[in-house]
């Protein structure tokens, strides 16, 4: 679908530039229409109508402040009491933004992974298996089993198997950060989130990471917030720009990054911003 | 496609689990608090009706509570009202409480200074377990210490008993001491560390920035800190009880057995029938203690708000 | 005047002085009550009971009644105390309900424990015809206990890093369920601090107590643990004096002829557990949280 404003030529540059994805072997498992995200009686989002293709990831980049968080946290509710929410979040031709949304039961199929790691203070094995016991899995078979996968996914079980009773406060950043996703992908959700996942970590954790949601695309669609540009680049199919609360350019990631339409975009990408 | 859209939204219309441990623990927790509201209104109730019985059904009337200088409810005087002046309580009250926080601020602030200002390390190491060492001792044991060591030594000194206001001051001051200092530390930390080193940037001594810098302010705070030393001064029962020599008379001098409201209360509750006029009269004692302590609140209120405007 | 330098030596010389004072005080207060009465300590004076009028008594039921009476309040205060810091840590909005609730928390927090010992015996002992009894004395100790328990159990919840709450939502827990199962358990160490301390409190009050659980102590059998037996250390309807009521019963009565001994070893005691509660609270604190935190 081609939902750009204007097609003009490539001398004079856009103001906007939306194009949506459309690609039949991988088709929009989320998208968000009349989107606007209000902190109090301040904007801080007014034009962030996207569409996300499944088993896909899509980088959400754009100075700080621009409200990429902030869209990022409305699509799994995370703003709820926050922020006043408007507009339709379709999840599977489902709008999961009604007030008669059971959001835990939505969360568990749209999954978030913050910007510092957050293990909690139990165990790396009581990290994972604790939303499943609560949720009525109490099998130990079945939660051995479960751990073993999800820290598998996240490339960490080589590196814990033998300390999954130890507590999770003690691993390094870029281990607890990937306890955070075995933790997240352990209640099998269909979208996962991340915000800025790898900001606290060393490169090398880094690389691993990226490395871990390349292999998680297969199951997982994802959407990630990233500072960092040649991230973006390395891992993800498609990038939307944000600036000021407006999504100025969405297209596939090469697009933005050889060819960006909006001066903004360019700006950003090739590192000239501000 | 449709059949399974629909499928989804019921599944993620149902009231989960969660959502339905979610209003059972806003009802259960909600309900404690609203147990602790019920106990502060119960209280304050109670109290008050019981207080207020003196006037409206015994028809003492009020001024005469509050400015009456003899206590002695079982006996009526020469008119034929009962003697119910609390005056001597109050009065026995008010000057303990003064004295006690005219003698602790400065120590308390001083100490205070020297913990945060001057020797953090000692403050911390020292001082810091000392005062929470002080708070931690029971009032009953500060009364006993007062009536073995602090009467006979004012009984040596000034003559007489040695019970009385002075007695009690010095109990006080103590029980206070480690409140004031603990609080006056946390309105010095609140002083933002720029304001210490724009002043010593200029040329100031250490003692030229805390005594016009830090001090100043943090004045809201030390007013907080001495107001609270004095709401558990003015509230503190067994251990002025101990020492001060429980005589319903206006305190002649600092070294003549005098009382206060709680030390009253403390030895003539038990001795009164409820319901009689004796028994009423020192529920309106009690109702004093009680304004006196909302008073307290609102003056601690009040210089928040002021140390807010600021 | 002073030059400016010799002012701000004399003043932190004065500061010394003062700060050393203090410290002195401590010493005094701690060197008297030890010195005057560790000697009295004896396994007899910690087990045998009161004498009214004769030596040689000792404060066996006192003691043991002050630990009953502590654990019931703490029974009572503690899941009321949580209950309240939840709501006002997770569901508390910022509006005037919720300053209103805490305003009247802070009043229960300042009020003398006097007033609250006095109401006790209003409702507990008189209205609800529980007599002087144990239960009595711990409803006391419970509203005297509640403002101060629930705040620092709201506050040590609020030590815990948002983000573990965040994490919890994230994985479709209720607020409820992210509070208990994910920011409570961190928290426990210091909320466990936080009662311990308490339980300091509680242990050394008497004010709240000489009106509600009474100021006799009837002698116990220790071997009769059915509650509804009238001598039983359980039953919940007896008189109970506590060692801080003894202190100030047998001196404000005088009728003890070693009183003064009896005082000084229950002053000891009382002090001696205080101390001892709060390092168990510092101990136990920090080695929860190393447990939790360790690998
Ligand atoms: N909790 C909040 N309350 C009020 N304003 C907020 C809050 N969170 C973010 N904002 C504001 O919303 C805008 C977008 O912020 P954010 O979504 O965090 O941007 P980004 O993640 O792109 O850096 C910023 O101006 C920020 O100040
Ligand atoms: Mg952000």
């Amino acid at each position: 679908m081609f939902l750009s404003n204007d097609v003009q030529g490539n001398t004079e540059m856009l103001e906007r530039h939306i194009v949506q994805p459309a690609d039949a072997e991988h088709p929009t498992i989320l998208s968000t229409e009349d989107l606007h995200v209000y902190y109090g009686k301040k904007e801080a989002i007014s034009e962030g109508d996207l569409r996300f293709a499944s088993n896909q990831i899509t980088a959400l980049i754009g100075p700080s402040g621009s409200g990429k968080s902030t869209f990022l946290r409305s699509l799994n509710r995370m703003n709820d009491r926050i922020a006043t929410v408007t507009g339709r979040i379709m999840y599977r031709g489902v709008d999961i933004n009604q007030p008669s949304i059971d959001v835990y039961e939505m969360r568990r199929r749209v999954g978030m992974v913050f910007q510092r790691p957050n293990p909690f203070a139990k165990s790396i094995y009581d990290n994972i298996a604790f939303a499943l016991r609560l949720r009525g899995t109490t099998d130990k078979h079945e939660l051995d089993e479960i751990v073993e996968t999800s820290l598998k996914q996240a490339a960490l079980w080589n590196q814990v198997k033998d300390d999954l009773n130890k507590s999770a406060l003690a691993l390094s950043g870029g281990q607890a950060q990937r306890l955070c996703i075995a933790r997240a992908i352990a209640v099998k959700p269909d979208i996962l989130l991340l915000d800025e996942p790898a900001s606290a970590l060393d490169p090398v954790s880094t690389s691993q990471l990226e490395d871990t949601l390349l292999e998680l695309k297969q199951n997982y669609s994802i959407i990630i917030v990233t500072h960092n540009m040649q991230q973006a680049g390395r891992i993800s199919e498609y990038t939307a720009f944000f600036n000021q609360g407006r999504v100025l350019e969405y297209d596939t990631t090469s697009h933005i990054f050889t060819n960006p339409q909006v001066q903004i975009t360019s700006d950003y990408v090739s590192g000239n911003f501000g | 496609m449709m059949k399974s859209t629909q499928q989804l939204e019921q599944q993620l219309k149902r009231h989960s689990k969660a959502a339905k441990l979610e209003i059972w623990g806003k009802v259960v927790s909600f309900s404690a608090l609203i147990l602790i509201v019920a106990v502060v209104v119960g209280i304050i109730g109670f109290v008050a009706s019981k207080g207020l019985a003196t006037f409206f059904t015994n028809h003492v009337s009020l001024w005469d509570f509050l400015s009456g200088k003899s206590w002695n409810p079982g006996v009526t005087d020469a008119n034929g009202k009962p003697e119910v002046g609390a005056l001597p309580m109050i009065m026995g009250s008010f000057l303990i409480t003064v004295l006690s926080a005219i003698v602790a601020t400065p120590f308390a602030i001083g100490t205070a200074v020297f913990m945060n200002e001057i020797s953090p390390n000692k403050g911390a190491k020292i001082l810091q377990p000392v005062t929470e060492l002080l708070v931690g001792i029971p009032s009953v044991v500060y009364g006993f210490i007062g009536l073995s060591v602090v009467v006979p030594a004012t009984r040596a000194i000034f003559g007489g008993s040695g019970f009385g206001i002075l007695s009690g001051t010095c109990v006080l001051f103590v029980m206070i001491l480690p409140t004031v200092t603990s609080m006056s530390v946390d309105a010095l930390r609140a002083v933002p560390r720029y304001y210490r080193e724009a002043s010593l940037a200029l040329g100031a001594t250490q003692w030229q920035t805390i005594y016009k810098v830090v001090l100043r302010a943090a004045t809201p705070g030390l007013m907080t800190a001495v107001v609270f030393g004095m709401a558990r001064a003015f509230g503190e029962a067994l251990a002025v009880q101990m020492v001060i020599g429980n005589a319903a008379l206006m305190p002649g001098s600092l070294v003549d057995p005098s009382s206060t409201l709680t030390s009253v209360l403390t030895t003539g509750i038990g001795n009164t029938v409820m319901g009689s006029l004796q028994n009423n009269a020192l529920w309106s004692l009690a109702l004093v203690l009680l304004l006196m302590s909302l008073v307290f609140n609102l003056i601690v209120r009040l210089i928040g708000r002021k140390g807010r405007l600021q | 005047m002073m030059n400016p330098k010799t002012q701000n030596k004399v003043a932190i010389g004065t500061l010394y002085g003062v700060a050393g004072l203090v410290v002195l005080i401590l010493l005094a207060l701690l060197g008297y009550i030890l010195v005057s009465g560790l000697p009295q300590l004896s396994w007899h004076f910690l087990t045998a009971p009161a004498k009214a009028f004769l030596k040689g008594g000792g404060v066996g039921v006192q003691l043991y009644n002050s630990f009953y009476l502590l654990i019931l309040a703490m029974l009572i205060s503690f899941p009321i105390a949580l209950g309240a810091a939840i709501y006002l840590y997770e569901y508390a909005k910022d509006n005037w309900v919720t300053t209103t609730i805490r305003t009247a928390i802070e009043i229960l927090s300042s009020l003398p424990s006097v007033v609250v010992g006095l109401f006790g015996f209003l409702f507990f002992v008189v209205k609800l015809r529980l007599g002087f009894s144990i239960l009595s004395g711990a409803f006391a100790l419970t509203f005297f206990n509640l403002p101060l328990l629930t705040r620092s159990i709201e506050d040590s919840l609020r030590t815990i890093d948002t983000t573990q709450r965040e994490g919890g939502l994230a994985l479709g827990l209720s607020r409820w369920e992210a509070v208990t199962r994910v920011i409570l358990p961190a928290a426990v160490p210091s909320i466990l601090t936080g009662v311990i301390l308490s339980a300091g409190r509680v242990f050394g009050e008497a004010a709240a107590l000489i009106y509600t659980a009474g100021q006799s102590a009837p002698a116990l059998d220790f071997t009769d643990w059915n509650p509804f037996n009238i001598s039983s250390p359980l039953n919940p309807m007896r008189p109970a004096e506590t060692l801080a009521v003894h202190i100030w019963k047998i001196n404000s009565e005088g009728i003890m002829p070693d009183a003064k001994a009896i005082s000084s070893g229950s002053s000891a005691v009382l002090v001696l557990a205080i101390l001892l509660f709060n390092f168990a609270a510092r101990y136990l604190g920090k080695r929860l949280y190393k447990r939790l935190t360790s690998a």
